[in-house]
């Protein structure tokens, strides 16, 4: 089985996230990069999938020169080998943009499995894994808790507000994978010592025969027209209950247009 | 890492390895730690997560179950564990450096083969009887005896603050006794491996110590305890010199874990000089605290660059006895140091005990005693300058 896991990598969860004030997009030289948390969920099930079934694990990413580094760590975890795909072009690509070029990437590579984080932690939109399916015609298969493979099935939890639903469809298929699904393991030094000898293909948009045009900052159907820092926070109001403390905060919440 | 000057000259490899050991110290030691640490504890998950990521193997080859790795890998991986919690990074510390390293620099093949893959893989720990209550620096107090009987060695006598001893993963001690009298008429010394579970070798309840209280230490009672003669480890005699040259490489991974005791101390006191505010302004706004982390950083900065000296030596094969005491004495006064103004900076907070700060404060000090005290490091510098003896 060949299974492809697509990783991001995200400014550190703990640091103070900025915009750059030139083009409205993150500002990635300000905090250290690191794989987005759920990618690394995404990472460790395929490489248990692999292990239970057989097959090649291909780590796919799409970033600046830097996530190379993400790359490495998927390697060091125990992913086969890695496809990179850094342009200038990529640069302000939106969700829509990312996911035409991660599906033609894909595409051309043929794997039976395509696993995502359900979710990122710099854009939070959750929308990619299903855009590329889409686009490459597979079942999507998302928001899994527990995923098994069966011959030429997939068998999901899709985790819910209620409890979950099993899925299932046809490999080749994509799945996302929330945090519930399993622990990631942490790289040892024998997998980083082999991480250095797998091979990855650092591919431009050219050599991935991507339409330019349909990609970046200049394509993306949004735009940034100005941001400003998150106001410090307000006093707040306090509320003295005098018997009538209830209606009280009846009142100001009625006001406030929260009921 | 911003706190980890230096970092962009590490070889990629151990980089990972420091971002791979630090989000494990962040993510899984420190959210349990705490709790352990006030019961007195023995942290045995969080041993075998270590074990997993192949912590206990880093410096050994992968022959042996090891990572292939250097001692300087295993001093990267213990300052990262310490940056966190200090009980966890010496068991490390104790385990490799004491426990397996021994065996594998002056073990017979046979030995190496029963040995180290258990070791390496952390599954077994192993531990090193050298202290004794009557003896610790001055090593020519031991009184520990063993002797030649019927193929097999009888051991007896009493060992003092031995780490990794009682464990129910404890698989071994190697103990430091005399077996003879040297023709200048000194005590000749040499080492014996003791399975543990011998009969004759008792494990003293835990002790009650000041901080470390989750790592393992006890005192060990040998009474005619009986193992084969071929226990013995390296050659007869060659006990003092092989103790010797455990201890200078065990101070470059004593400095490291002082580093990151040192470096966990500024970690937090930057986070809670941003959050706790007084007078109108977080208390990191004012001179009297931003100061004192000013101090705390470049102590915790110049620790690094002593034992990153004194590994670079080691490995390069070059002498590297004055630079590994410089190190060790150097880092473990910065961790004192750095724990006190920490712990001043929390305020009445840094005394409570489920504050990572006041864990640091009562970590700090036996920095300065083990491993050879620091007016021992002063003695071992002293005479590497070449000053009259």
């Amino acid at each position: 089985m060949k299974i492809a896991v697509c990783v991001k990598q995200v400014p550190d969860t703990w640091a103070e996230k900025k915009l750059r004030d030139d083009d409205s997009t993150l500002d990635r030289e300000a905090a250290d990069g690191v794989m987005n948390e759920l990618d690394e969920y995404a990472v460790e099930e395929a490489l248990r999938l692999a292990e239970a079934n057989g097959g090649e694990v291909v780590v796919v990413t799409m970033g600046p020169e830097r996530a190379a580094e993400t790359v490495r760590k998927a390697l060091s975890m125990g992913a086969d080998a890695g496809v990179h795909l850094v342009d200038d072009s990529l640069h302000g690509s939106d969700a829509l943009a990312t996911s035409y070029a991660l599906a033609e990437v894909l595409a051309a590579r043929n794997f039976d499995l395509v696993i995502f984080g359900s979710e990122s932690t710099d854009a939070r939109m959750s929308v990619v894994p299903a855009m590329v399916a889409e686009r490459l015609g597979l079942p999507q298969v998302t928001f899994a808790q527990k995923v098994d493979v069966d011959g030429s099935k997939v068998a999901i939890q899709r985790q819910t507000e209620y409890g979950y639903d099993d899925v299932e469809a046809e490999l080749p298929a994509v799945v996302s994978v929330v945090e519930k699904i399993n622990e990631p393991r942490y790289p040892s030094f024998k997998g980083i010592m082999a991480a250095k000898k797998k091979p990855v293909e650092t591919l431009t948009v050219a050599d991935a025969g991507l339409d330019a045009a349909k990609l970046g900052a200049t394509a993306a159907w949004t735009k940034v027209a100005s941001f400003a820092a998150r106001p410090p926070k307000a006093a707040g109001t306090v509320v003295t209950d005098e018997g009538d403390g209830g209606a009280k905060i009846a009142t100001y919440l009625t006001e406030q247009k929260f009921v | 890492m911003k706190n980890a000057p230096l970092d962009h000259r590490l070889p990629t490899e151990l980089r990972d390895l420091r971002e791979s050991v630090a989000q494990y110290s962040r993510d899984v030691i420190a959210p349990a730690i705490g709790e352990l640490y006030i019961n007195h504890e023995f942290p045995y998950d969080l041993v075998r997560g270590m074990a997993d990521m192949g912590l206990f193997g880093l410096p050994f080859p992968e022959e042996f179950g090891g990572m292939g790795g250097d001692y300087f890998a295993l001093c990267i991986a213990l300052e990262e564990v310490a940056r966190v919690d200090s009980s966890l990074a010496i068991t490390l510390e104790a385990a490799v450096s004491l426990g397996a390293m021994p065996i594998y620099r002056f073990g017979t093949p046979e030995q190496k083969n029963t040995w180290l893959p258990k070791l390496t893989s952390g599954h077994m720990i192993g531990a090193f009887g050298l202290t004794e209550p009557g003896a610790g620096s001055d090593a020519g107090g031991m009184r520990t005896t063993a002797r030649l009987d019927n193929g097999e060695w009888v051991i007896n006598g009493a060992k003092a603050f031995i780490t990794n001893s009682g464990t129910d993963i404890t698989g071994l001690v190697t103990v430091a006794a005399i077996t003879g009298t040297k023709s200048n008429g000194r005590p000749e010394i040499s080492t014996i491996i003791v399975p543990a579970g011998t009969p004759g070798l008792a494990i003293e309840p835990a002790y009650s110590k000041v901080g470390w209280n989750s790592s393992d230490t006890h005192g060990l009672v040998f009474t005619d305890c009986r193992v084969p003669a071929s226990n013995l480890l390296g050659e007869r005699g060659r006990g003092y010199a092989q103790f010797l040259q455990i201890l200078d490489e065990g101070r470059i991974a004593i400095a490291a874990l002082a580093t990151g005791l040192a470096q966990g101390c500024v970690d937090e006191s930057i986070r809670y000089a941003h959050e706790r505010e007084a007078f109108g302004h977080p208390i990191g706004h004012y001179q009297a605290v931003s100061f004192l982390i000013a101090d705390m950083d470049v102590r915790a900065h110049t620790s690094r660059l002593a034992y990153y000296d004194a590994g670079a030596r080691m490995l390069a094969g070059e002498p590297f006895k004055r630079e590994a005491a410089i190190a060790k004495l150097h880092s473990s006064d910065a961790a004192m140091e750095n724990s006190r103004w920490a712990t001043q900076v929390f305020g009445g907070y840094g005394y409570m005990n489920e504050y990572p700060v006041a864990r640091f404060y009562r970590d700090a000090k036996v920095l300065e005693i083990g491993e050879g005290t620091n007016e021992v490091q002063r003695m071992l510098i002293a005479r590497e300058l070449g000053l009259p003896q």
